[in-house]
């Protein structure tokens, strides 16, 4: 990727008439508008007209966790470098939020420009901002809608005004917008109409006078646009799921909305009978109940959640480790307990699921790293699972789960399904003997059997911990004692399953950054800052799951100097890595940490370091 | 177990050509003359009699005495001691992986009515085709006895503390919710309960029987309203139950004028004695207002108060495919190229 990203920051100041300078495709839109008012499919138009134009593009929705009132801001980073963490430098605002017009046109940097409601009271203009007032309730009653869809149309209106302003094509807009109402020919006109209206004033009544432009690029051809929910759900899918419960919890929900939408199409045979079971259920105790009851029937079986729901989950979490039971259990992580923030975004059930429920319990984790691995992953999990005999967890956030991200285009799974170590009748015949929790080959993986399996000695009796290696109740120490080193050795055999950690630069820089999820594009870009402002280059390890492999403690004896980024306030990933790690290796490990619930930046990531650098020398 | 000596007698069979033995389970480590070894005797008769195959049956439990209990029959049926009062969705989960499989749930009171009670009153409401088996003592065994939601009001502990809150009627709790086969016995009443078990084994959807089943050590004592001797003195049985298997030729001696027929599921009929003459077995109104003016008198009602064979049940409900989930093949889980290709399209 170039290095072409600081001239925002570098404008001169400027009089009434701001900078004339060009800034092609690297730019911010943010749109506030009011929760409820139905920007979302304007948003999501605007994002993928710029997105057509071969621009890579990012959205990100900061949301208030409330239905209707309050205030909401979706920002659209447009970046011909392909960086599209969220940047909160905002160069052009459309305000369409009363309450928050005079702050968001505050914050504007010097150079912005604002487009918003001419009936706003916005008192003195500031000289270094771009003013375009729009009569959009005149615009709005030209389109001849009815009173009750006015307040949606609205937000086409704004499309059409940006879109010229920006210089986008109208003609990939009009597609975009007629597939988008594809259901309704009316609605698609209606809504092409107040785009047009919107276009048609910018460009008769508004005299341009910033300099963003979105010029044509091939950089997302072929690229697809999606959110991490939706990714999760089609791996899912993909991945032969079979039985699912959940308990809506925000930002998972759309995780089995989608899944639920996919299965119908796509999993119900000629006959109309489902190859799947998708159960509501009344809360995340009985979610994941279920999950493991099918699990150990023999099912596919997974829940979604998010932080509020794995503590719910957390004794059966435990039993799903002793019992040893498959299950796959998405977790979309979000801000703290209870009502708070859950629409705000943070890495931060990290600690608290390693060791999920009571006892000598560890638990597998799996971090995909951008939507394409949510995808990857969410199909990873299922083998793994099956292989490993245990619950898995697929940790993304709400800033994956609920964003639009860009992205290659998700590959077909190469691998047959693995459903590890399951005996049938026929071979239970052959081998004469069953025992339930032996190591037979030495990698701490037990064979089972699946209830309903025909065959006298099939069956065992399932409990959490006292019992001996044929299943039968003991409260001998030596039992139980041999069937936890089994456990332990069957965590050894994960690290050889897991998704291994991917390596970015050369491997030989004496600063190592090591991160993971949502984080990635963040400390990407940040990367590509260090180097070019403070010539500080770095090598990044970005994990993908947990146990670690032999990778991550190579990376760490490799460089001097290891910064963990992370999204929470106590730097978890870092002591999960400290307790992995010899104590003299523990101390090179730095926290980065970011965890005030909106999507990472790349700069808070590249003044953490150049501060820490800075204090070193 | 005895061997018995040298015989001329073939060994008996059931219609699947198993012996009573093949039903039989690991020994029970209750105490000597707890309900719950009675009851389990009762399962393995039951389901003997009813020619299932154990390896068809999947038992499951939550915690306490009554969840340790599937240990102790038919050990040749898998089986699941999930957690404390969660084991309606550990059921769930496993029918609807193999919707083929028989399920017995086992619980106890404090397993059902105290912790429990959440996901007990969902699976009722879904009409899960289990036989869900509550041995009911009114007081928790494990932890030495302590007062469970359906110890009566006045009842005593052996340390003295009295009840003073209303207990939580299971059965007409489960009328209520939707389950379609509801009933009580006692572990001691060897006839009623078999028959109540056979008729269970035939019923497709949420059968509930609540089994009064004294705790020798911790409530069978003077003061208790569990205990054998209180039973004996109060149950009072609402119906006589005779049951007809599909397959047995069974007649049971019956007035035409005070008997109720109810055909089950599998073909096989329900025939229930009215005692009470304004009592009729699906009538869900009637059979609650009949529990709660027992509750009034200081009777236990025993008997099946209400069935519903028409009720669909859970699994039905989803409209799986017929084999099980769980070993669907991946060609029938995993769906083609061409519609991860066709939903990239969409997306791009």
């Amino acid at each position: 990727m170039s290095t072409t990203n600081l001239e925002v920051e570098s404008l001169p100041a400027a009089d009434s008439i701001v900078h004339p300078k060009k800034l092609v495709n690297d730019f911010t839109i943010q749109v506030a508008t009011v929760n409820g008012s139905g920007s979302q499919s304007a948003n999501g138009i605007l994002l993928r007209s710029i997105f057509r134009m071969g621009v890579p593009v990012s959205g990100k929705n900061l949301f208030p966790s409330n239905i209707a009132g309050l205030p909401t801001w979706f920002l659209i980073r447009a970046n011909r470098d392909g960086w599209v963490a969220r940047k909160s430098h905002v160069d052009l605002l459309i305000a369409m939020n009363p309450e928050t017009v005079l702050d968001d046109i505050r914050k504007l940097p010097a150079g912005g420009a604002a487009i918003y409601d001419e009936i706003f009271p916005i008192g003195d203009r500031r000289a270094d901002v771009v003013y375009y007032p729009v009569p959009f309730d005149q615009l709005v009653a030209a389109t001849g809608a009815e009173m009750k869809v006015r307040k949606l149309i609205k937000n086409m209106v704004y499309v059409g005004v940006a879109a010229q302003l920006l210089s986008i094509d109208m003609k990939g807009l009009e597609s975009i917008v007629r597939q988008q109402f594809a259901k309704k020919v009316a609605v698609a006109d209606l809504n092409w109409k107040a785009v047009q209206l919107g276009f048609d004033y910018a460009a008769s009544k508004l005299t341009k006078q910033d300099g963003l432009v979105v010029e044509p690029m091939s950089a997302t051809q072929g690229k697809i646009i999606i959110d991490g929910n939706a990714a999760c759900a089609m791996g899912a899918m993909f991945a032969g799921v079979t039985v699912v419960s959940w308990y809506p919890i925000t930002p998972s929900t759309s995780v089995v909305e989608d899944l639920i939408k996919y299965m119908k199409k796509y999993r119900v045979e000629k006959d109309g009978r489902a190859t799947f079971a998708i159960v509501q259920a009344e809360d995340e105790l009985a979610a994941i109940g279920m999950v493991l009851g099918a699990g150990w029937a023999g099912a596919r079986s997974m829940t979604a959640t998010s932080g509020p729901g794995i503590s719910l989950m957390a004794e059966f979490a435990g039993l799903g480790y002793f019992a040893e039971i498959p299950g796959v259990i998405f977790d979309v992580q979000r801000t703290g307990p209870s009502t708070g923030l859950p629409t705000r975004t943070q890495q931060c059930d990290i600690a608290f699921i390693s060791g999920l429920s009571h006892g000598d319990t560890k638990h597998v984790m799996l971090l995909p790293g951008s939507v394409k691995e949510c995808f990857e992953h969410g199909i990873e999990a299922f083998d793994l699972a099956e292989m490993l005999q245990t619950p898995v967890f697929v940790l993304t956030d709400l800033d994956f789960g609920m964003n639009n991200w860009m992205s290659e285009p998700f590959e077909y799974p190469e691998n047959p399904i693995n459903r590890g170590k399951v005996l049938n009748a026929k071979q239970l015949e052959e081998l004469g003997e069953f025992a339930r929790y032996k190591d037979v080959d030495g990698d701490g993986i037990p064979y089972r059997t699946l209830p309903g399996t025909n065959h006298p000695k099939a069956a065992y009796f399932t409990r959490g911990t006292g019992k001996n290696e044929k299943a039968l109740y003991s409260e001998r120490p030596e039992d139980y004692a041999y069937n936890m080193e089994r456990l332990a050795r069957k965590f050894e055999t994960a690290k050889t399953l897991v998704p291994k950690p991917v390596l970015n630069g050369t491997g030989k820089e004496k600063i190592g950054i090591i991160a993971f999820g949502s984080s990635d594009p963040a400390v990407m870009e940040s990367r590509d800052q260090l180097r070019r402002e403070a010539r500080i280059e770095t090598d990044y390890l970005r994990l993908r799951a947990y146990p670690f492999t032999q990778e991550v403690s190579d990376f760490v004896a490799r460089h001097e100097t290891i910064y963990v980024v992370e999204q929470n306030r106590d730097g978890q990933m870092l002591n999960l890595l400290k307790t992995d790690l010899d104590a003299s290796e523990a101390t090179k490990l730095h926290s980065v940490t970011y965890f005030a619930g909106l999507p990472l930046e790349a700069r808070v990531v590249t003044e953490a370091i150049t501060t820490y650098e800075g204090a070193r020398k | 177990m005895a061997t018995s000596p040298v015989s001329s007698t073939p060994t008996r069979t059931n219609q699947i050509g198993l012996e009573i033995l093949d039903y039989r389970g690991s020994k029970s480590t209750l105490c000597a003359g707890c309900g719950h070894n009675a009851i389990s005797e009762r399962l393995v008769e039951a389901f003997y009699e009813m020619g299932v195959a154990p390896e068809q049956v999947m038992k499951m439990s939550g915690i306490g005495c009554s969840s340790k209990s599937p240990a102790y029959f038919m050990s040749r049926s898998f089986s699941f001691n999930s957690v404390h009062g969660r084991m309606p969705s550990v059921a769930t989960g496993a029918l609807l992986a193999n919707k083929t499989m028989r399920s017995i749930g086992i619980s106890g009171d404090g397993d059902t009515a105290s912790i429990g009670l959440g996901q007990f009153m969902h699976l009722l409401r879904r009409n899960l085709p289990i036989i869900y088996v509550v041995e009911d003592n009114g007081v928790y065994g494990l932890t030495k006895g302590q007062f469970s939601a359906t110890a009566d009001i006045g009842s005593k502990l052996k340390t003295g503390v009295v009840n003073d809150m209303q207990p939580i009627d299971i059965c007409a709790l489960a009328i209520q919710m939707g389950a379609t086969f509801v009933g009580r016995s006692f572990s001691g009443d060897k006839k009623q309960l078999s028959t109540m078990l056979k008729a269970a084994i035939a019923h497709k959807g949420t059968v509930l029987l609540d089994i009064i089943s004294p705790c020798v050590t911790f409530n069978d004592h003077e003061g208790s309203t569990k205990s054998y001797k209180y039973m004996k003195e109060h149950d009072e049985a609402v119906n006589e139950t005779g049951f007809i298997a599909p397959f047995e030729d069974i007649t049971v001696e019956y007035d035409s004028n005070t008997t109720v027929d109810v055909q089950l599921h599998d073909g096989s009929h329900l025939r229930l004695r009215k005692l009470h003459e304004d009592y009729a077995p699906t009538n869900k109104t009637g059979a609650i207002s009949m529990l709660t003016e027992s509750h009034d008198k200081g009777e236990v009602l025993t008997g099946v108060f209400y069935v519903n064979p028409e009720g669909m049940d859970f699994v039905t409900r989803l409209n799986m495919i017929d084999e099980p989930l769980a070993i669907a093949p991946e060609a029938r889980v995993r769906p083609g190229r061409e519609v991860l290709a066709g939903l990239m399209q969409e997306l791009a």
